[in-house]
């Protein structure tokens, strides 16, 4: 499979002003196949948003290369990228009840991208819209509704719709099931899955519900604290973890089966993740790891391959 | 009574729930949040209440603290007797005996249930003054005992510390703290970790088993997580459009699920069971409006297995053993299907 995506150490820092840089991507590479799923993980705080939107030129890079096809794409997107790209790549955010404007009716939210982009008549763009809500499992006639006559569920479904009208090629999905109940969820999850195979989609699905990103996810990504940590299939990661902080991560993840729960000794981690501003050198998962040697204070560790499995990890522990 | 509140009922008995009903005036009519809950909290145990947002969980249990705002709340029916005494429908101030003191409750949202204007340590330190008679400067002291209490670093410091110097699972150890102040018999966690990440959540997850050990008090855990309920605890009641649908012990729930409903959300959950590979299953269509509950199962409408019956009449509690119960027409005698994928009782039938 070629690969669609093509992320080279891409960093995004944001100006706290005094001198301060947080750190909030921090050389990030990272390749996605066509029609690949992959899945990326971490705390709040990690930088997982931030990468998905940098990628997609939501923010402007501070530096490294994201190619698409091949063809590396702008800096710092101007209207002119924004207008070109959105028809290859599109994003679904995470609160369903903020990002839709509430003074627009469905139809007028879903339709804004085809809209913009005019090769259709206004009938046309209706009879299109009309075909994605039945799609997406709403009714034709929710079109002139406003967002807050739906429940959580249904404006993810709009969020989707409006997503992938376009047709795009790769959709970043920021957290998509969050704000959902389980029964729902799964609803969701199911309808992304069929979309993304008769649609031919490649996701990248951020989220922090590591059952439900293992389960979507064909790999997986851990992010710690801007930096990417591990990277691997979805399964073999996530139960057979390398890097400690994935190790913990997992550990800490709840499975609904109590006698699991009681047989197994509880992982929680000391401390929190620290303040991505002005942060130190060497792994930055040091000052919390319980396998910490010195080397890892001083020197960074690179994302390297293990030898007999097809897994990166950024761990002094497998070099 | 039912006959499974009747079987548990004994000396350890805490708290006793029976037939709380509770409804809300709003423009659009009135809402039936709670329709008849019976439940028992026992000294020492955690019951875990799970169901989906809308299903009257936290209300229930607002409705106990007496934190319902009346109007437009109204306690229709039911009585709550911790230790026997009646705690439904106390005034605010009749009401501090209980609440704070013999129930502490921590909630959903640190950053927002706690005061911005006040230190850490004097609103931990406020029911104590309140409810034991300390004085400021006593109070303050057990404070920060009680942030060393809840595993905080430099609690002397902290306690001088506002709220938006603490991290989200920082606040959430200062409200543990700060519930369990008086040595309250009950604790009740409406949804604690639900704002918080996986490691922080388990870190508070075992702080509050940590304190249970140590001082012996229930827990009322509310939350919609699978996962945190098979973590945490010993009973679990399953609520459903305002009714509890299934209760038992936490493997009679999981490993014996007698209610659709229950069987539904572990079918719609990712299993991390590598030997068993599952496509998700999602519950069609949303849960009933409240506003005119149906008349039947309030499931119904989404049950694969819906009867008849199931829309037209309210099933009783079928009792699979003990204080195990479902309140599915599938568990009575005369129902003809009884799907594989279901627990039933030996010793069938209507009770």
């Amino acid at each position: 499979m070629a690969d669609l995506l093509e992320v080279n150490e891409l960093t995004r820092f944001f100006d706290m002003g005094n001198g301060e840089l947080c750190h909030a991507v921090d050389k990030i590479s990272l390749s996605i196949a066509e029609k690949e799923i992959v899945g990326l993980v971490g705390e709040s705080g990690s930088g997982k948003s931030t990468f998905g939107k940098t990628v997609l030129g939501l923010h402007s890079k501070t530096s490294g290369t994201v190619k698409f096809r091949g063809e590396t794409l702008p800096q710092q997107y101007r209207p002119a990228d924004f207008q070109r790209l959105a028809g290859k790549m599109q994003m679904i955010f995470q609160d369903p009840y903020s990002s839709l404007n509430p003074r627009m009716t469905v139809g007028e939210i879903v339709a804004e991208g085809i809209r913009l982009h005019p090769q259709l008549n206004s009938a046309g763009i209706k009879e299109r819209v009309a075909e994605w809500l039945v799609k997406v499992g709403l009714q034709a006639d929710h079109m002139s509704r406003y967002p807050h006559e739906f429940s959580g569920g249904q404006r993810q479904r709009i969020g989707i719709a409006r997503a992938l009208i376009l047709a795009p090629e790769f959709v970043v999905c920021d957290e998509p099931i969050s704000a959902l109940d389980v029964s729902v969820q799964a609803q969701v999850v199911n309808l992304l899955g069929e979309l993304k195979e008769s649609m031919g989609l490649t996701l990248l699905f951020i989220a922090h519900d590591l059952s439900m990103v293992r389960y979507v996810s064909d790999r997986m990504a851990v992010m710690y604290l801007g930096s990417l940590v591990e990277i691997g299939k979805a399964d073999e990661l996530y139960f057979d973890p390398k890097h400690p902080y994935t190790e913990v991560l997992i550990g800490s993840n709840p499975e609904p089966d109590p006698e699991f729960e009681r047989s197994r000794p509880s992982t929680a981690i000391r401390g929190e993740i620290p303040s991505p501003v002005n942060v130190p050198a060497g792994c930055r998962f040091a000052s919390r790891c319980e396998k910490v040697m010195d080397v890892c204070r001083q020197v960074t560790p690179p994302l390297l391959q293990l030898k007999d499995l097809d897994r990166q990890v950024a761990c002094h522990l497998y070099r | 009574m039912s006959a499974a509140v009747a079987d548990t009922k004994n000396a350890s008995t805490l708290l006793e729930v029976e037939n709380l009903a509770v409804e809300f005036d709003t423009y659009g009519g009135t809402v039936q949040a709670v329709r008849g809950v019976n439940f028992t909290v026992q000294a020492g145990k955690t019951l875990a209440i799970v169901g989906e947002s809308g299903c009257g969980k936290s209300v229930t249990v607002q409705s106990m603290m007496g934190l319902i705002p009346m109007p437009p709340g109204r306690i229709t029916a039911g009585s709550a007797r911790l230790r026997g005494q009646e705690i439904l429908g106390r005034t605010l101030v009749d009401g501090r005996e209980i609440r704070g003191s013999q129930i502490g409750m921590i909630f959903q949202d640190p950053m927002t249930s706690l005061n911005p204007t006040m230190t850490i340590g004097k609103q931990i330190a406020e029911p104590l003054q309140v409810h034991r008679g300390y004085s400021a400067k006593k109070a303050f002291a057990r404070a920060i005992e009680l942030l060393e209490m809840s595993k905080i670093p430099e609690a002397a410091k902290r306690a001088s510390q506002y709220p938006f110097e603490f991290s989200g699972g920082m606040l959430q150890r200062a409200m543990i703290a700060m519930a369990i102040s008086c040595k309250p018999s009950i604790l009740i966690a409406d949804e604690p970790t639900t704002a918080l990440d996986v490691t922080i959540q388990a870190q508070i997850l075992d702080l509050l088993q940590d304190l249970q050990k140590e001082t012996g008090m229930a827990i009322v855990l509310i939350t919609h997580d699978l996962g945190v309920v098979a973590r945490m605890a010993d009973e679990v009641a399953v609520m459903y459009a305002g009714k509890i649908v299934e209760h038992g012990s936490v493997d009679d729930v999981f490993y014996r699920s007698a209610h659709p409903y229950t069987l539904g959300l572990k079918l719609a959950m990712p299993n991390n069971d590598p030997s068993r590979q599952h496509t998700l299953q999602p519950i069609e269509g949303s849960p009933p409006d409240l506003f005119s509950p149906p008349l039947g199962c309030g499931y119904c409408a989404r049950c694969p297995y819906a009867m008849q019956l199931c829309c037209s009449k309210h099933p009783q509690e079928f009792v699979m053993s003990g204080a195990h119960y479902s309140r599915c027409w599938l568990h009575h005698a005369a129902a003809l299907s009884k799907p594989e994928e279901l627990y039933f009782s030996a010793t069938q039938g209507d009770q």
